[in-house]
């Protein structure tokens, strides 16, 4: 072996060398000390990084999870309760259970509810349309049905139903991470408690127009009459600014305001059916 | 050389339909609605109620703070109802429905003809009668007008830029009354300069109105210290930077006012305003509004009662003709589409263009080519395709750091891109979260 090799490798050992040792105690000298529970919980999260909890990703909500002292303010939508009981497992909390939510567009303003009277043909983005003018119908509350909501939604639980005019919410991919709450510009989404078989009693409709106002634009629009809020004996609807809200903590799912509705504003789904209805076909034409 | 800005710009049809037609006075309508707001700034509070008997020119709202203006009826006859009702956007805002009876003025409004030339008020009072008339910016911006005379502390004003540009294509309501008012506005422009306590006013007017330069130029030799400045035709060079950089050569720093370069600009419609509401005593309750479009039988200039439903301006000028694709309140360039001919005549309506099926549908868009086409046509020095895309990515920070609060909407971008694309949509859109974002910062 000549010289020169064995030179070479006898320099590149004792830099290596060095630079291990001096490595060595830089890194103990700077050494930050990370909880190793906060793997262990954010290994337990669905990592999704939806920002459903409020926190900027599964790792942040993590973090906050540790050093919290209860867990009584945090909650994973998309996980639920089985998720946020094996991260009190991990932490040694106590686990709170929540009721699931599910997201819910209160607008049924669909193309033969709702007429078209005027057209669109800037940039298709409701936050767009909703900023220029108050939209193709005459309600002003209403989807403008540029869906973006479904491009908001990371889970795919959005159908747009092109051509229809008001999206629909899948309820079985639904995880509730608020996407799309944040994403309408009309405010019509609304996370509600998630109940059995995921039944639901809704007033479709954001409308606070005057009651002649609201049904001229829209045949199935809450007029505000009030018949709803006399009917229902658990005092979960409540009347303000010509629009009845059911408050689904409340409801019971009795069902009783449904039939005493005149316009057809509150919707009942998932229940078994009541009597014999005729599915109305649902399509627009095109203008 | 004819002066112009000097940063991009573009050129398009002027079709200026309605030049030779002169000002006709539109019948008083049966009823009216006046919004009460009308202006940028704080709404009005009505004073009026359900059931009141209101003459012409009688305040029927005051104003609710110092950016905010009164409101005088149009009309004289019983306010019918105070009610809510869709404006331009659609969306409904509060006004004031009036039923008219006859048309009894104000005892005070002088109502002859007669040119006025002397004054004798002095700055502060021109400005305050200005304000209790209710006078905002009639180019289009309704800015009120008292707010732009009074310079904040430390700045003064050196120069009283008067536009009479009028650099949207079809709109003549400037042109028209520059032709048949020009002493008013000469001594509205005087007003103005006492108001401010300015020597030089210049007036900026376009070359594709030769008829009103020489006719202002003939007549301002006679009134101290105002000049009248021949424009080469280029929009926007109505917008209030643009003119300052043509006329003066000065460039307003970016997010200043106009008033750090010593510059106030004011439309000549204003100027009009002004001369009414001092030396006629006559508020701001008319206004000269052009109706065109390439289908409509009669194309006019109208002075019209504010209040007046778009439709019965249509109905004079011929009606509406079949092919309607769109109703534009302004110029084609800056204006926006109606939602239906019911919505009112307000202080900012300089026209009403009804463009045909064929010419209002946008076409579909397609992707970026980068011809950087809009980037040279941007009069503000912008780059409006990465502000577009800005405002698609919702990346607000960097929107900001683009100076994407610069834009003035004048919709050059949007005219010259080859691929159709709503730039001017998403930069609005962007502009509208970055001012939300800049307000909440400040608080």
């Amino acid at each position: 072996m000549s010289l020169t090799v064995i030179y070479t490798i006898a320099t590149l050992s004792v830099i290596g060398t060095s630079a291990a040792v001096i490595l060595y105690f830089v890194a103990q000298k700077f050494k930050v000390y990370e909880d190793p529970r906060i793997d262990e919980t954010e290994k337990a999260l669905p990592g999704a990084n939806c920002g459903g909890c409020g926190f900027a990703g599964c790792r942040a909500f993590a973090e906050a999870c540790v050093k919290a002292d209860s867990l009584s303010d945090l909650n994973c939508p998309v996980g639920g309760n089985e998720t946020m009981g094996s991260v009190a497992g991990i932490l040694g909390f106590e686990a709170h259970k929540k009721d699931p939510r599910v997201a819910f567009i209160r607008c049924n303003g669909t193309c033969n509810h709702r007429p078209k009277t005027s057209n669109f043909d800037g940039a298709s983005t409701c936050a767009i349309a909703a900023s220029v003018y108050s939209g193709e119908t005459d309600c002003q509350w209403g989807c403008v049905s540029y869906g973006d909501c479904y491009y908001s939604c990371k889970f795919d639980a959005i159908d747009i139903r092109a051509g229809i005019g008001v999206p629909l919410i899948l309820d079985d991919k639904c995880v509730a991470c608020g996407a799309c709450v944040e994403a309408c510009p009309k405010n019509l989404i609304e996370l509600r408690k998630q109940f059995p078989k995921i039944r639901k009693v809704v007033v479709a409709c954001r409308n606070e127009d005057k009651g002649g106002v609201a049904r001229k634009a829209c045949s199935v629009a809450c007029i505000g009459c009030g018949k709803c809020e006399k009917e229902c004996k658990f005092d979960a609807i409540t009347i303000a600014n010509n629009l009845a809200f059911i408050d689904s903590d409340k409801c019971k799912l009795c069902r009783k305001c449904v039939p005493v509705c005149p316009t057809n504003a509150i919707i009942e789904e998932g229940f078994p059916p009541r009597k014999i209805v005729t599915e109305e076909k649902q399509e627009c034409s095109t203008t | 050389m004819l002066k112009t800005f000097k940063v991009g710009g573009v050129h398009p049809p002027e079709n200026k339909l309605s030049a030779d037609k002169k000002i006709e006075v539109l019948p008083i309508p049966k009823t009216v609605f006046i919004p009460v707001v009308q202006h940028i700034g704080a709404p009005s509070t009505a004073v009026v109620n359900k059931g009141d008997v209101v003459k012409t020119g009688q305040i029927i709202a005051k104003s609710s703070g110092f950016v905010s203006t009164n409101i005088h009826s149009s009309v004289s006859g019983k306010v019918k109802k105070i009610d809510l009702s869709p404006d331009s956007s659609g969306y409904p805002k509060l006004g004031i429905f009036i039923d008219v009876e006859g048309d009894h003025w104000m005892e005070e409004i002088n109502r002859s003809e007669e040119l006025v030339k002397e004054f004798d008020l002095d700055g502060p009072q021109i400005v305050q009668k200005i304000q209790e008339s209710g006078i905002v910016g009639m180019g289009g911006a309704t800015f009120p007008s008292h707010v732009k005379l009074v310079p904040p502390k430390g700045m003064k004003a050196e120069i009283l830029l008067i536009n009479g540009v009028e650099c949207e294509p079809y709109l003549t309501s400037d042109h028209r009354l520059m032709m048949e008012k020009a002493d008013e506005i000469l001594v509205g422009t005087q007003l103005l300069m006492k108001a401010m306590n300015v020597e030089k006013a210049a007036i900026g007017i376009e070359n594709n109105k030769p008829g009103a330069i020489q006719l202002l130029t003939g007549k301002a030799k006679h009134y101290k210290g105002i000049s009248v400045v021949a424009l080469k035709d280029k929009y926007p060079q109505g917008g209030e930077k643009q003119l300052i950089k043509a006329v003066t050569g000065r460039e307003v720093p970016s997010g200043g006012l106009p008033i750090a370069v010593g510059a106030v600009v004011s439309n000549v419609g204003t100027v009009f305003a002004v001369y009414e509401a001092i030396q006629k005593n006559k508020p701001l309750f008319e206004r000269v509004v052009t109706v065109t479009g390439k289908e409509v039988k009669n194309p006019s200039n109208f002075k019209v009662r504010i209040g007046t439903a778009t439709s019965e301006l249509i109905e004079a000028a011929g009606g509406l003709p079949e092919n309607t694709g769109k109703i534009i309140s302004g110029g084609p360039m800056m204006g926006r589409a109606i939602i239906s001919p019911d919505v009112p005549v307000t202080k900012g309506t300089s026209g009403i263009l009804i463009i045909p099926e064929t010419e209002a549908k946008r076409k579909p868009y397609r992707e970026c080519i980068r011809c950087s086409r809009c980037v040279s046509v941007c009069p503000m020095g912008l780059e409006p395709f990465l502000l577009m895309t800005l405002g698609q990515k919702q990346i607000f920070d960097r929107a900001e750091n683009e100076r994407i609060m610069n834009c003035i909407e004048c919709g050059s971008c949007s005219y010259t891109c080859p691929s159709y694309r709503p730039i001017l949509d998403y930069i609005r859109f962007g502009k509208a979260k970055v001012g939300a974002i800049i307000r909440t910062r400040k608080k």
